[in-house]
């Protein structure tokens, strides 16, 4: 049987290096596989998140030779197996051991930011009557499986780590996803535009890129939403008919 | 004393999958301080997993639905040994548990006239599974998840728990420690719900993630807890066959419900060789028929394809076993073959089975809107679990609940697609109140220290041995015992050679050494849940031995036939005095007559 070598990271907080293991490899083989063939063989006590291996939980994210990607679907056929295939943690999060990194800083994010607050009911029954047309694009959205990839790629976090002033393509699209709710009565653009740094973003569409759900991450919610905030405090005529209305 | 961090709450939620998640929401609604514990990070559990939609007899699509021929299709499905209650219940309560959902933001697929749309699934008579494309689980958890984060609940993710903590029979707590540093943890409650999910990691070929390993119903059954209907698992008919390491893998039964069909090597649509005769009434008898009831017409009848889960996962076996199987040893599912009948059939395809288009394309390399899937039956739920009471959802022991997969009754023999995420809303918010409500009535318990320093001790021990067996291979071989000899089709003798390697493997589980430290350690983990799954495969396996006939996901080919003794009762399994299992036949209580009267006008 072809046989391929990994090179994994191994560490913690406190450092780490890069070991090669080889193992065999078959068809239709992904990336976790090796992974987890590696730690029931080789190094029982290799660490790894991972649920569902299927690309919906998103818990396996990872960096493969330098790209961020899930590692359940990632085929080995769309490596090169003549060189080691690089096995590193998310670079953006620090490290808790091996291939695990702590991600709690998203959970905090989250928390911050208004909860969906829908309109009254339309119907006597207290249902809502919304057509397809109207909900397609928070849907887009909604596929999001948190697996964190957009936060990790992009650079406003990975190289200047404006983690407090910023709050990532990921909770720019949760935000997007509640504001086009045709249900939400909340108003969330102060929010983005004081304290969560929507102006950060420069649209270098990483987060597009590498969102294994093919959410349009730039164009459909963080364009829309630096429009909207644009719109709402940064329009000439709008501020001026605002003055007046201080004045009296 | 073992050092250990301590927590206190008044309603403690282990597992924070669908079940869970809504369980902590209604605790914290009633007013009571909730910890919410979760094996995996907070919105990984095992709902998101699931695809083709919640059943609630909502009656969007079809105005003929109701709660009664919700009731009366999950008891059909379940054989007739469901609790009654539970699924009475079940079916009453969905509707209002998926409206809730939409008011906590949920979006789900729309009708023409922008209600909640919803889709034809196996063994519901009228299109009744609210959806979102292929992945309702994914929806469900995370507008769970961010309602409750909201509420003040303390989450406390990647944690493992391995022992409840009683105060005589009443359950006070639990013991585990979290997986980041290894550190043992405490936690005190006044209430405890368990909704841990399944146990699908006990066979070689199953849909579930490493995390199901039946920690609930193991923990529940050492701690005193009864087991119900273990014997009742079910093999999802259509689950990845190819590539191997993609072997199990869950195809939707959504497939099928938007007009997928199947076929074996010949060609030959063989499901409508076999229609069991319960389900003859309501079957399509023709390929014609079946076609326009997938495509919405409400006087043509359902094709075979969407017949039982346990139904179909027979009928493939068969054909594999009987020569007419696929290349790799499943057999085909064609959703391609639509195009003959709608134009823009791979838009239509990819718009509503986002997932399966992708999953396959990915892993498999197969575009579904061209060609045929490889499918074969993998392990995916147990109707079995905890026994609770329907209304409460408390176990037989006081202060602790269980809910979703881990408790047992609504789903009888077989459960029906989509009666689970109904199941773990209905029910989480039920234990969720009845949890809350024990809680501002109990005081607190008193920890028994010196148990908590001997579960310490046992936990730790691996760690002393500097070389032994690996866990990973225990585990390997458990699967491969459990999936030859404890599968679809089962007989006695080898169901007890299944008993004689689960001894075996409890010994070598003895024998286990660790290599590392504490701290994210997978063969300390693969260890811990060894002993659970080791529990649950000898539940299932002596259930399986006890109930001589078979019915729904439970198929002895040594008693092929229902028997009329074991339509009357459930097989329970518990910690005898002596520290063995025992297995005991329960008669079901007899149903009302209201709900017989339900049953007779839906036959």
């Amino acid at each position: 049987m072809a046989t391929a070598t990994f090179r994994i990271w191994r560490g913690n907080k406190e450092g780490g290096k890069f070991q090669d293991y080889t193992t065999e490899v078959s068809e239709g083989m992904v990336v976790l596989d090796a992974v987890l063939r590696i730690q029931a063989e080789k190094a029982n006590d290799l660490a790894v998140r991972w649920n569902c291996k299927a690309g919906k939980c998103g818990s396996c994210s990872a960096e493969i030779n330098g790209i961020p990607k899930l590692m359940c679907m990632t085929r080995l056929s769309e490596l090169s197996l003549d060189l080691p295939v690089i096995i590193e943690p998310m670079q953006s999060f620090p490290s808790i051991k091996d291939l695990v990194t702590d991600v709690s800083w998203n959970f905090e994010v989250k928390k911050k930011i208004k909860k969906f607050s829908p309109r009254k009911a339309d119907a006597s029954d207290g249902t809502w009557r919304m057509a397809q047309n109207d909900v397609n694009r928070v849907q887009e959205f909604r596929k999001c499986i948190e697996c964190f990839l957009c936060q990790n790629v992009c650079h406003v976090l990975r190289d200047h780590h404006l983690h407090n002033e910023f709050i990532g393509p990921r909770f720019f699209v949760y935000s997007a996803n509640l504001e086009m709710n045709p249900l939400d009565t909340q108003d969330r653009l102060e929010q983005l535009k004081d304290t969560q740094g929507i102006g950060y973003c420069n649209i270098t569409k990483c987060c597009t890129k590498v969102c294994p759900e093919s959410i349009t991450i730039t164009d459909n919610a963080i364009i829309p939403l630096k429009e909207r905030v644009a719109d709402e405090f940064y329009d000439p005529l709008k501020k001026l008919i605002r003055l007046f209305r201080k004045k009296k | 004393m073992v050092e250990c961090q301590r927590y206190k709450h008044d309603v403690l939620v282990i597992g924070a999958g669908g079940a869970g998640l809504r369980a902590a929401i209604e605790a914290a609604n009633a007013g009571v301080s909730v910890g919410l514990i979760c094996k995996s990070l907070l919105g990984k559990a095992h709902t998101v997993m699931a695809e083709g939609g919640v059943a609630a007899a909502l009656a969007n699509v079809d105005d003929r639905d109701s709660w009664k021929v919700h009731f009366a299709d999950t008891m059909r499905g379940g054989q007739y040994v469901n609790n009654w209650r539970m699924a009475e219940i079940h079916a009453k309560e969905a509707p209002d548990r998926v409206r809730e959902l939409e008011a906590w933001g949920a979006v789900f697929d729309r009708t023409k006239d922008g209600k909640i749309l919803q889709r034809n699934f196996g063994g519901h008579k009228y299109p009744r599974l609210a959806h979102v494309g292929d992945r309702t689980g994914l929806e469900i958890i995370r507008t769970l998840q961010d309602h409750a984060i909201y509420l003040g609940i303390d989450v406390h993710m990647e944690f493992t728990t391995v022992s409840l903590l009683k105060d005589g029979q009443r359950v006070i707590g639990v013991f585990g420690y979290d997986r980041e540093r290894g550190r043992f943890k405490l936690f005190q409650a006044k209430a405890v719900v368990f909704a841990t999910g399944g146990i699908g990691k006990a066979y070689r070929i199953t849909s579930n993630s490493w995390e199901s390993t039946g920690d609930g119903h193991a923990l529940a059954y050492q701690a005193g807890a009864e087991l119900i209907d273990m014997e009742f698992v079910q093999f999802h008919p259509t689950g990845m066959v190819w590539p191997p390491s993609v072997q199990g893998i869950l195809v939707t039964e959504g497939v099928r419900g938007e007009g997928g069909i199947l076929r074996n090597r010949e060609g030959k649509r063989f499901m409508f060789d076999d229609i069991p005769d319960i389900y003859k009434n309501q079957t399509a008898d023709n390929e014609e028929e079946g076609w326009r009831y997938t495509q919405g017409d409400k006087n043509a009848r359902r094709p075979p394809e969407l017949l039982t889960r346990d139904h179909v996962a027979r009928c493939i076996v068969r054909e594999i076993k009987e020569g007419r199987g696929s290349p790799h040893g499943g057999v085909f599912l064609d959703i391609a073959w639509i195009k003959e009948r709608i134009p823009n059939s791979a838009e239509h395809i990819k718009r509503k089975l986002p997932s399966m288009y992708h999953q396959f394309k990915q892993l498999a390399d197969i575009d579904i809107t061209k060609e045929a899937m490889e499918i074969g039956p993998t392990t995916h739920y147990i109707m079995g679990g905890i026994r609770v009471n329907a209304d409460t959802q408390m176990s037989t022991l006081p202060g602790f609940f269980a809910a979703g997969e881990c408790a047992a009754g609504i789903n009888g023999a077989n459960r029906l697609g989509g009666n689970s995420l109904s199941d773990i809303i209905v029910f989480g918010k039920r234990a969720g109140e009845y949890a809350a409500k024990f809680a501002k009535e109990a005081g607190e318990g008193t920890i028994d220290e010196k148990e908590v320093d001997d579960i310490a001790k046992r936990v730790l021990e691996p760690f002393d041995r500097s070389s032994g067996e690996n866990p990973f291979q225990i585990q390997r071989d458990l699967q491969v015992a459990m999936q030859d000899l404890v599968g679809i089709v089962r007989t006695q003798k080898e169901m007890l050679t299944a008993l004689e390697k689960i001894e075996e493997l409890k010994e070598r589980t003895k024998k286990i050494s660790i290599t590392g430290n504490r701290e994210y350690n997978p063969s300390w983990h693969t260890t811990l849940d060894l002993n659970n799954l080791l529990i649950v495969s000898e539940a299932i396996t002596r259930s399986a031995l006890e109930r001589k006939e078979s019915r729904g996901g439970h198929f002895r080919d040594d008693y092929p036939k229902k028997d009329e003794v074991f339509s009357k009762c459930n097989i329970v399994s518990s910690k005898g005095f002596d520290g063995k299992m025992q297995i005991v036949n329960v008669p079901i209580p007899e149903m009302p007559p209201e709900l017989k009267q339900v049953i007779e006008e839906n036959k």
